[in-house]
């Protein structure tokens, strides 16, 4: 086995294990380079026909590359797909224009919520990586979330030998990540491995004034801006990587906004 | 399968409070040219905001509550590189109160770096510390003493605590690598040679990890298959789960433990195809000839020595605040297996910051001690002992939800 081969099968062995445990799960699906990585992983550890529900948070702000994207492939890999708006917020206007501490948490936190109670899942499989946020970096693979979705961080269970946590009554949920190990260059080599599709957005391209630039994370079309690039396929993007020091959200708002503000949200239960 | 050489390796470091893991982490990272732009920068201003000088240390400590007490919660993750390869780097907090999280970090880690303050020498969380490392089977150990700036790079100091820590480290059977005197505040010996320890002529930290294997593939050993679950593909009933040692291959006779039934392995199955062997570690799922009932929790055996046991010896680790009294039930689960059981009886228990034995015939394991004790399951598991397979010879046990302490098997009766 290769590192890739590693990461993988690692991922697979807690799918497996979390699908095992709870049944009544759902995962995540940004339409990310992650979780679309994940949702492959998915495919993998159940012989092409994922057993659970497929959700998709949207703020109705996304790309329409993404909706593109999303719709295509739903269809192709025979989706059970659930497309989770607070369509109460959206209709009374709430956007990245207000605040966008309360942008997200509307459309993104609460939406979540909305679905979760509708839906009654035990565990949430997300696609979240150590390396992305110094906090992230502070995950545990199966990670519990109480009745508010909150993470309490300073007193999380032990983890160890992949015996993972049962859920507990006091909690909503779990939250599973098989892919906290991976890394940004990791995913990008395994799509290249894999000839995995991937929506176009992270690919460079050239702008009307001239530079090529390309998204490196996306979300909402609002809130993402594209790097300087000149990476238009998967092998130069692995090349780029091998060689950048800038940060991979760098492009997104969340992170800037305030000292803490990732902490924030996720203390208030976003992904 | 074939071998391949790998390029990354989980290296844990360990240590009492304030003797400067954090900051270790910090000086690889700004030394190995590892840090994403903007990180440092984020630091730089959180400091200011909160008007501190900058630290290393910051780069891991990145919760709010952990700035403001300098201390290291939970275990973080993250990655430098050398030439040589990458190196996924495991921060594990000090203070005693996160053990548990400092285990969860260390299990993953495939060498450790146990760092000892100069000035301060040995303290409890040193030692137990590497009594986890010697619990969790890591071999790889290099141990730091930092802060030589601090005793003006004395060689008379460092010899001192190098030969107390050594003389511990003897006990519980782990014989470090290599001892390096650092100062990751100035970056002595950490990639680069100080020129203020010409007295020192071991590798630095840098060199010394280089020299490590990543945990070498025993593909000799018997098969071990524990099935994990079972899913119906088309017409086909696979048994799905992650080979723990040997190798699996189609045609191969095999028997399901504890049940005794035996069969033959009919083929391997992957998304999409099938595969001629697959070895230990890999996630795959696979057929057998007969049409036999069964469970997750069943172990795929080769090999005809009976392995299954009901009364088990093994050294427990109990890392929880509410304490064992002996009589509880609890699950003890290793690999796929979930078993009810109970301590039978706690033949020795120690302190983990002394290793001294606490009182005669004890009664209950309170957090942070070990117990050597005698397990007793309310039905056969299939076990080994930690020194053959160590995938089948470590187990936690949970007592209500959450992990209450780890373990390693020492004999199965």
């Amino acid at each position: 086995m290769d590192h890739i081969d590693e990461l993988e099968s690692k991922s697979i062995y807690i799918i497996r294990e979390a699908y095992k445990q709870f049944k009544k799960i759902s995962m995540l699906w940004s339409i990310g380079k992650d979780s679309t990585a994940l949702l492959w992983l998915c495919r993998k550890a159940f012989y092409g026909k994922i057993p659970f529900p497929v959700m998709h948070i949207d703020t109705s702000y996304k790309f329409k590359e993404i909706y593109e994207f999303r719709d295509r492939y739903a269809q192709e890999w025979g989706l059970k797909l659930i497309v989770a708006r607070n369509e109460e917020a959206i209709k009374n206007g709430m956007g990245p224009d207000k605040n966008k501490l309360n942008c997200c948490t509307e459309l993104k936190t609460n939406a979540l919520k909305q679905a979760m109670a509708q839906h009654n899942f035990r565990a949430l499989l997300l696609g979240i990586r150590r390396d992305e946020h110094g906090i992230r970096a502070k995950e545990r693979v199966f990670s519990p979330r109480n009745q508010e979705f909150q993470w309490n961080y300073k007193d999380q269970p032990p983890e160890l030998w992949d015996q993972f946590k049962n859920k507990s009554d006091e909690e909503t949920h779990l939250r599973v990540h098989p892919m906290l190990h991976w890394t940004e260059l990791d995913i990008w080599k395994y799509v290249q491995r894999e000839g995995m599709p991937i929506v176009n957005l992270y690919l460079a391209k050239k702008y009307p004034d001239g530079v090529s630039r390309r998204y490196r994370s996306i979300g909402c079309e609002t809130c993402c801006n594209p790097v300087e690039s000149e990476a238009d396929t998967i092998d130069k993007i692995v090349d780029e990587l091998e060689t950048t020091t800038v940060a991979e959200r760098s492009g997104r708002a969340q992170d800037k906004e305030q000292a803490y503000m990732m902490q924030k949200l996720r203390a208030l239960g976003y992904m | 399968m074939e071998k391949h050489e790998r390029d990354h390796m989980r290296i844990v470091i360990v240590g009492h409070v304030d003797h400067g893991k954090s900051t270790l982490i910090g000086r690889l990272f700004f030394d190995t040219d590892s840090l994403p732009e903007g990180r440092m920068e984020e630091v730089k201003k959180a400091c200011e905001e909160l008007g501190r000088p900058v630290e290393f240390a910051y780069l891991m400590d990145q919760l709010e509550e952990e700035r403001e007490q300098n201390v290291t919660i939970d275990t973080a993750q993250t990655f430098f590189k050398t030439d040589k390869r990458h190196y996924v780097i495991i921060d594990a907090p000090g203070h005693v109160e996160f053990v548990k999280n400092m285990i969860t970090g260390a299990s993953q880690a495939e060498a450790a770096i146990l760092i000892v303050d100069a000035e301060e020498g040995v303290q409890e969380q040193t030692k137990r510390h590497a009594y986890i490392l010697s619990m969790l089977g890591l071999q790889q150990v290099i141990v730091v003493l930092n802060k030589m700036d601090k005793v003006d790079y004395s060689e008379e100091r460092f010899e001192a605590v190098r030969s107390d820590i050594s003389s511990f480290l003897g006990r519980i059977g782990i014989e470090p690598s290599y001892i390096i005197p650092i100062s990751a505040m100035e970056g002595d010996n950490v990639a680069n040679v100080s020129d203020k320890m010409a007295w020192f002529d071991g590798p630095t930290i840098l060199e010394a990890l280089d020299t490590f294997k990543a945990s070498p593939k025993d593909m000799s050993k018997p098969l071990r298959y524990p099935v994990q679950d079972i899913y119906k593909v088309g017409d086909k009933r696979v048994l799905v789960g992650r080979v723990e040692s040997g190798i699996m291959k189609p045609g191969k006779e095999v028997m399901l433990l504890p049940s005794g039934k035996k069969t033959k392995v009919k083929s391997i199955e992957v998304f999409e195809g099938q595969k001629e062997s697959a070895g230990p570690g890999e996630c795959i799922g696979i057929t057998i000839e007969h049409p036999l009932f069964v469970e997750r929790g069943e172990i795929v055996c080769e090999g005809g020595s009976p392995l299954s046991s009901d009364t088990i010896k093994a050294h427990v680790f109990w890392m929880s605040k509410e304490p064992y009294t002996l009589g509880e039930e609890m699950l003890f689960r290793c690999a796929t297996q979930e078993i009810g059981c109970k301590i039978e009886s706690i033949d020795r228990k120690l302190d983990s910051s002394t290793l001294e034995s606490k009182e005669d015939s004890p009664a209950n394991l309170s957090d942070m001690e070990i117990g050597e004790v005698t397990l007793k399951l309310k039905s056969p598991a299939v076990v080994e002992n930690f020194n053959d397979i160590q995938e089948l010879g470590r187990f936690v046990l949970t007592k209500g939800l959450d992990v209450s302490a780890g373990g390693i098997i020492s004999t199965r009766d």
